[in-house]
């Protein structure tokens, strides 16, 4: 009985000491947090690598944030209100950046640091991560869109967009006399509010006039000219169904579907597409002659001679303003974007480098045969407004712009600010 | 809870003004017992409730702490005073009643199915039944949304005999055809649950009264209309009414499959909207508050709708 017991009581201690072992860290090493965005893997080897040359500085752990970029932006945002410490680093969308530095939840970024990462990197990448003329965040990679477009289709429409820049009214016209659909996101979500904002800057105009302006002060531009053009654009093919029939709900992926398929003319989306297209190919979905037949160029302009302002997107890397470990965040952060793993982030998950240099690295130039229409893509690409009540403004052009079919040059954008001022306001519900 | 047991444990107060000893201590038995329960509802119900009145009185946006202001039931007033909230509230009160009146018929033919199966197919049918009522509702959402959708979906294809449905019919671009499918999605997700409640009423139902309607010579519909129905009244109103509300704070179904657009905004995503997705805390407990409630007069209007005194109905009287 007696023995029983001592054996009990060994086994006890043993537990509760591998127990207590378990909570305690293995060693001092500071455990950095990145929460990021879904990917294909890269960020996480990246981390890696970057926990490997940091030589027990720091370890960087990955937590991957929900899918799509206003999830995520939820998630963060809500965390951060809540002084949540285990925020070490992130992955951010540009447009949400000044809400989160408006807020005081970035950490400010060290002026060695801002120096160091801001070395060769695109302007436009350079202007996302920043608000208020200061960098709030570290540029990581820096996303386009590109139009991309059957070889075979545009030729019997006697157009060459690699070497001539098409506009959206000879795309249309194309798609409407032979029969095919575009390749573009109609859908209600963030994809339709960067297919607008595109538009509106590609004509020449902004959606919010005064981006650092209070809710109440901010001043649409959509009641001008180029809202009214951008309106017309996004009608005309919803009305004559020029999208197809799952325009209304047609995200990147879905047009990417359509765009592989027989009716498939152009289509404008990010450069994943290619390695996506590519994989279709090797697994056995698709012919290598439909690849063959896949062209690229520049976005498509609104006015014939006026250079295109392409989608930018991308991910920037910020620090949280409750970590514990602000510097060695900043640390890593440097590591992870440096110009080689930018490069090599390209390769493996199809993410374009914010850094200039990145595209001319061997490897990135044989695996996107478009990498410099990419760069000169970066370097005239519009952000969208960069404001801290972009959601409001985002989510506010989707309820009255959508389904693009319901879309009116002449009443639209009128009602469009007339909404989106009397949310800012606090007048209306979204 | 506890003061029901007390008078039902007791004797009438009006009669006899001092209780035994034995009543006393069976009373305070009572308050021991459930007193724990009723201190945990009151932390994870109203708690949060008055939480979320208190805010609802401030203007407050969580990535704007400084911009906190006290503004009343000036929120309400935005609300209530918008049209975006009462079309919301109409679709919410459409699905509700389409949905619990369809599911109340089904139910009920699926209860007496099952009431009337076979013993040894009994079990198997049950289990079949109570399938879909089993599978987690979004879950379920991204089955149906997969099914119906124009890229990914197999229904056009299938259907595309029926006068309507073709392969170009984009079931999430219209109000009518994606309320339809998020309708379809919650009948069948949730009639198992209605038909359950029914088959308890059924089992209810007196064997010796249905058997004598039967020799009086009362015809099938006879026995229902005048034995069967009557004497489930309560498990019929306790069906209707948990279904009711069930159905009023559907969320999952219409965020997954149009995420609201196309006018299928209901209340509970325009309140997750507005506090999550626009993190307005002030705004979105309005919203949370008018929903809540809409929950309690959709429950007043059950209880006088069908009269049923449940009291009664568990023989206490």
């Amino acid at each position: 009985m007696r023995r029983r017991s001592r054996a009990i009581a060994g086994v006890s201690v043993l537990a509760l000491g591998a127990g207590l072992a378990a909570c305690a860290p293995a060693d001092s090493t500071p455990v950095l947090t990145w929460y990021t965005n879904p990917d294909a893997g890269g960020q996480a080897t990246l981390a890696q690598q970057c926990t490997e040359e940091a030589g027990g500085a720091y370890r960087i752990e990955v937590s991957v944030l929900p899918r799509d970029a206003s999830s995520q932006r939820e998630q963060l945002a809500r965390r951060l209100a809540a002084s949540d410490s285990s925020i070490d680093l992130m992955s951010l969308d540009p447009p949400f950046i000044p809400e989160l530095a408006n807020a005081g939840f970035l950490a400010p970024v060290p002026d060695d640091v801002a120096e160091q990462v801001s070395q060769d990197v695109a302007e436009g990448a350079l202007q996302g991560a920043s608000w208020g003329d200061e960098l709030v965040t570290v540029p990581f990679w820096a996303n386009t869109q590109l139009l991309w477009y059957k070889k075979s289709v545009a030729e019997a429409a006697g157009l060459d967009p690699a070497s001539t820049p098409v506009t959206w009214d000879q795309v249309m016209d194309t798609a409407r006399d032979q029969d095919k659909t575009l390749g573009v996101q109609g859908i209600k979500a963030e994809a339709y509010t960067v297919w607008i904002n595109a538009l509106v800057e590609s004509a020449g105009g902004q959606i919010v006039e005064n981006p650092e302006a209070p809710a109440e002060d901010v001043q649409l531009g959509l009641e001008t000219d180029a809202g009214r053009e951008a309106a017309r654009i996004i009608g005309e093919i919803g009305k004559d169904r020029l999208g197809g029939p799952g325009l209304p709900t047609q995200d990147e992926n879905a047009s990417l579907t359509q765009f592989q398929g027989d009716s498939g003319s152009f289509m404008v989306n990010w450069p994943f597409v290619w390695p996506a297209m590519q994989a279709s190919v090797e697994d056995g979905a698709l012919d290598q002659s439909f690849l063959d037949d896949v062209g690229w160029a520049v976005y498509p302009q609104v006015t014939e001679g006026t250079e295109a302002a392409p989608p930018y997107g991308g991910i920037n890397l910020g620090v949280g303003a409750f970590s514990e470990h602000v510097d060695e965040a900043y640390e890593a952060a440097a590591c992870i974007v440096k110009p080689e793993n930018q490069a090599a982030y390209f390769v493996t998950d199809g993410n374009p480098p914010a850094s200039t240099v990145a595209y001319d690295d061997p490897k990135v130039q044989e695996t996107f045969p478009m990498a410099d229409v990419i760069r000169q893509s970066l370097e005239q690409a519009a952000p969208r407004p960069q404001t801290p009540y972009y959601n409001e403004v985002s989510q506010g052009l989707q309820e009255t712009w959508h389904p693009p079919a319901s879309v009116d040059p002449d009443r639209t954008p009128q009602e469009s600010t007339d909404f989106i001022t009397a949310v800012l306001r606090g007048e209306r519900l979204l | 809870m506890a003061a029901k047991a007390t008078r039902g444990a007791g004797p009438g107060k009006a009669s006899k003004p001092r209780k035994s000893d034995r009543a006393r201590a069976e009373a305070r038995l009572g308050w021991w017992l459930a007193g724990p329960a009723f201190v945990v509802m009151l932390a994870v119900t109203a708690y949060p409730i008055l939480q979320a009145v208190y805010d609802s009185l401030f203007r407050y946006r969580l990535t704007a702490p400084d911009d906190r202001a006290f503004v009343g039931l000036g929120n309400y007033g935005v609300v209530l005073g918008d049209p975006v909230f009462w079309q919301s509230l109409g679709v919410t009160t459409l699905i509700m009643v389409i949905t619990v009146a369809i599911e109340l018929v089904l139910g009920f033919a699926l209860a007496l199915v099952m009431h009337r199966a076979v013993l040894r197919l009994r079990g198997l049918l049950r289990t079949a039944i109570l399938v879909p009522y089993g599978i987690i509702t979004v879950v379920s959402a991204f089955a149906w949304f997969y099914a119906f959708d124009i890229s990914s979906g197999y229904v056009n294809s299938w259907f595309d005999w029926v006068p309507g449905i073709s392969e170009d019919l984009n079931w999430f671009a219209g109000t009518g055809t994606s309320l339809f499918v998020i309708i379809a999605s919650e009948v069948w997700k949730t009639t198992p649950f209605i038909s359950l409640l029914l088959l308890a009423g059924l089992a209810q139902v007196p064997g010796d009264l249905e058997e004598a309607a039967q020799v009086d010579g009362a015809t099938w519909w006879q026995r229902m209309k005048r034995v069967v129905l009557p004497n489930m009244k309560a498990a019929i109103m306790v069906a209707v009414l948990f279904r009711a509300l069930d159905a009023f704070r559907i969320f999952d179904n219409v965020f997954i499959m149009t995420n609201g657009a196309n006018g299928t905004t209901v209340l509970s995503l325009l309140a997750y909207r507005t506090s999550i997705g626009r993190l307005e805390i002030g705004l979105g407990s309005a919203i949370s508050v008018l929903l809540f409630i809409c929950v309690i007069i959709i429950c007043f209007i059950a209880i006088k709708i069908f009269k049923v005194d449940l009291a009664g109905a568990r023989g206490e009287k």
